[in-house]
C-alpha cells in the first residue's frame, strides 16, 4: 500500500510541475496581449485613412478606372491564409482552418479555381498535409509583425491580379472580439468593396489632380490599400493569438488544479488505508501472542 | 489665426499626426509641394523626405519613406510607407516569398541582399538630405539643431 502511495505522490509532483509551466504561459500571454492589442489599436487609423481615401476616389470621376474596382467573375480566386507561427492556442487555427476549407469547397463546386497564399507556421504545416494549390507563404513574423514583411506576399498575390491569373482576393483571418472570443472571417479583398458609409456627399462632379499621373498614383494608392488590410489582418491575428493562448493556458492550469485535488484525495485515502492495516496487523499480532 | 484644415499622418504601424494646420510642405512625385487650405483635390506618390506642418509660429516635422498624398479641400492625409519601397526591393520579396512556398530551400539571397543594401543607402540619404534642409532652414533663425 506504501508503494501505492508513492506513486501518487510522484503523479501529483509532476502534475504540479506542467502546472507552473501553464500558469507562467498564461501570464506571459497575457503580457503579450496587452501589446498585440496596443499595435491592433495603432494600425487601424491608417486603414480607416484608407478607407476615406478609397471612398472619396469613388466619389471622384477618374479618367483611369483602377481595375480593382472592377467586378469579377469569381472564377479564379486567391486566398491570404493568417495564421500564427505557434500553437497551444487553443482551436484558434483549426476553426479558421475549417472555415477556409468550407469556403474552398463552395468555391471549386462553384467551377472556380483557388490559390493560396499562405501567413505563419501552422498555416503552412496544415496546407502541407491537406494538400492545397500554395503560391506565396511568409513565415516567423514574430510577435511584432512589420508591415514590410509582408510586402512580398500580397506582391505575388498583385502581380498574379495584374497579370489576369486571378480575378478575386480573400483573406482568411480571426477577428478580435473580445479577449474570450475569437471568430474566423473570410474578407473580400479584390475587387475592392467601396463603403457605403464612405459615400458622403461631394460636388457633383469633380477629380483629382494627380502626380505622377492617374494610373501610377491608384495604383500605389490600392497596392498600399491592400497590404494596409493584410497587416491589420495580421496584428489582430496576432492579438487572437495571444489571448486564445492566455485562455487555453489558463484552461490547462485549472484542469491540472482539478487533477491535482482528485490526486490528492487518492493519496489521502490509501494512506488511511495503509495506516489502517498498519493497526490491523499490530492488533492481531498483539491478540496472537496474548492467546 | 488663419484658416485651417485638418491634417493626418498615419503609417501602416502606427499614427504620427493628427491635427489642424494652415499650411502642409512635403516631397510630391513631381518636386516639393505646399498645400494651403481649399486646395483643390490632389493625389500623388511621395517621395522619401520631409514633410512640414506650420500652425501658427510652430512647425512641426516628419520624415517619411515614402508613401501616398490625398488633398481634399478641408482635409489633407498623408500615408506614410513605414519602409523605403522600391520596385526591384517588392520583386525580390515577392520572390523570396514564392521560393518559400515552393519549398526551395535555397533562397535567392544576395538579390535580396543587394536590393536592401540600395533602399538601405536611398533613405540614409535621404534622411541625411532632410537633416541638412532642416540645420539651413534653422540656422536661418538662429537655432541650432542637435543630431
Amino acid at each position: 500500500m506504501a508503494g501505492a502511495s508513492k506513486e501518487i505522490r510522484g503523479k501529483i509532483n509532476s502534475i504540479k510541475n506542467t502546472q507552473k509551466i501553464t500558469k507562467a504561459m498564461e501570464m506571459v500571454a497575457a503580457a503579450k496581449m496587452r501589446r498585440a492589442q496596443q499595435r491592433m489599436e495603432a494600425s487601424r487609423p491608417y486603414v480607416e485613412k484608407l478607407k476615406r481615401v478609397i471612398g472619396h476616389v469613388a466619389n471622384a470621376h477618374p479618367e483611369y478606372k483602377h481595375p480593382y474596382t472592377q467586378p469579377s467573375e469569381h472564377k479564379k480566386i486567391g486566398l491570404i491564409v493568417v495564421s500564427s507561427d505557434r500553437g497551444l492556442c487553443g482551436g484558434l487555427n483549426n476553426n479558421l482552418f475549417r472555415r477556409c476549407i468550407r469556403s474552398i469547397k463552395e468555391w471549386q463546386e462553384n467551377g472556380a479555381t483557388v490559390e493560396l497564399a499562405l501567413i505563419g507556421r501552422k498555416a503552412e504545416t496544415f496546407f502541407k498535409h491537406v494538400g492545397g494549390n500554395v503560391v506565396a507563404s511568409v513565415v516567423d513574423l514574430g510577435d511584432a509583425p512589420h508591415a514590410e514583411d509582408l510586402v512580398g506576399e500580397v506582391r505575388v498575390m498583385l502581380d498574379k491580379l495584374d497579370s489576369g491569373e486571378l480575378d478575386t482576393l480573400y483573406i482568411a483571418s480571426n477577428e478580435f472580439v473580445n479577449t474570450m472570443t475569437q471568430q474566423p472571417k473570410i474578407e473580400q479583398l479584390v475587387p475592392v468593396v467601396a463603403d457605403a458609409a464612405q459615400q458622403e456627399k461631394m460636388p457633383v462632379y469633380w477629380d483629382y489632380i494627380y502626380e505622377p499621373d492617374a494610373k501610377t498614383a491608384l495604383n500605389t494608392l490600392m497596392n498600399r490599400y491592400i497590404e494596409g488590410l493584410v497587416y491589420g489582418a495580421v496584428v489582430e491575428n496576432a492579438a487572437c493569438e495571444q489571448s486564445a493562448r492566455m485562455i487555453a493556458m489558463k484552461n490547462a492550469t485549472d484542469n491540472a488544479g482539478k487533477i491535482i485535488k482528485e490526486l490528492q484525495l487518492a493519496y489521502n485515502k490509501a494512506r488511511q488505508a495503509a495506516i489502517t492495516q498498519e493497526i490491523s496487523e499490530i492488533v492481531s499480532g498483539a491478540a496472537a501472542i496474548e492467546g | 489665426m488663419a484658416v485651417s484644415m485638418q491634417v493626418d499622418i498615419v503609417s501602416a504601424e502606427q499614427p504620427l499626426f493628427s491635427g489642424k494646420a494652415n499650411e502642409v510642405f512635403a516631397l510630391a512625385a513631381e518636386g516639393e509641394v505646399g498645400i494651403l487650405p481649399h486646395h483643390t483635390q490632389f493625389l500623388s506618390t511621395l517621395k522619401p523626405g520631409l514633410v512640414r506642418i506650420v500652425s501658427g509660429d510652430e512647425e512641426e516635422h516628419f520624415f517619411v519613406a515614402g508613401g501616398i498624398l490625398e488633398v481634399q479641400p478641408e482635409v489633407v492625409t498623408i500615408l506614410a510607407d513605414s519602409a523605403i519601397r522600391a520596385d526591384d526591393l517588392d520583386e525580390a520579396k515577392a520572390l523570396e516569398a514564392k521560393q518559400r512556398a515552393e519549398e526551395a530551400m535555397k533562397k535567392a539571397e544576395s538579390e535580396v541582399d543587394f536590393a536592401k543594401a540600395q533602399a538601405e543607402l536611398s533613405e540614409a540619404i535621404a534622411q541625411l538630405e532632410a537633416i541638412s534642409k532642416l540645420r539651413e532652414r534653422l540656422g536661418k533663425r538662429g537655432l541650432t539643431v542637435s543630431h
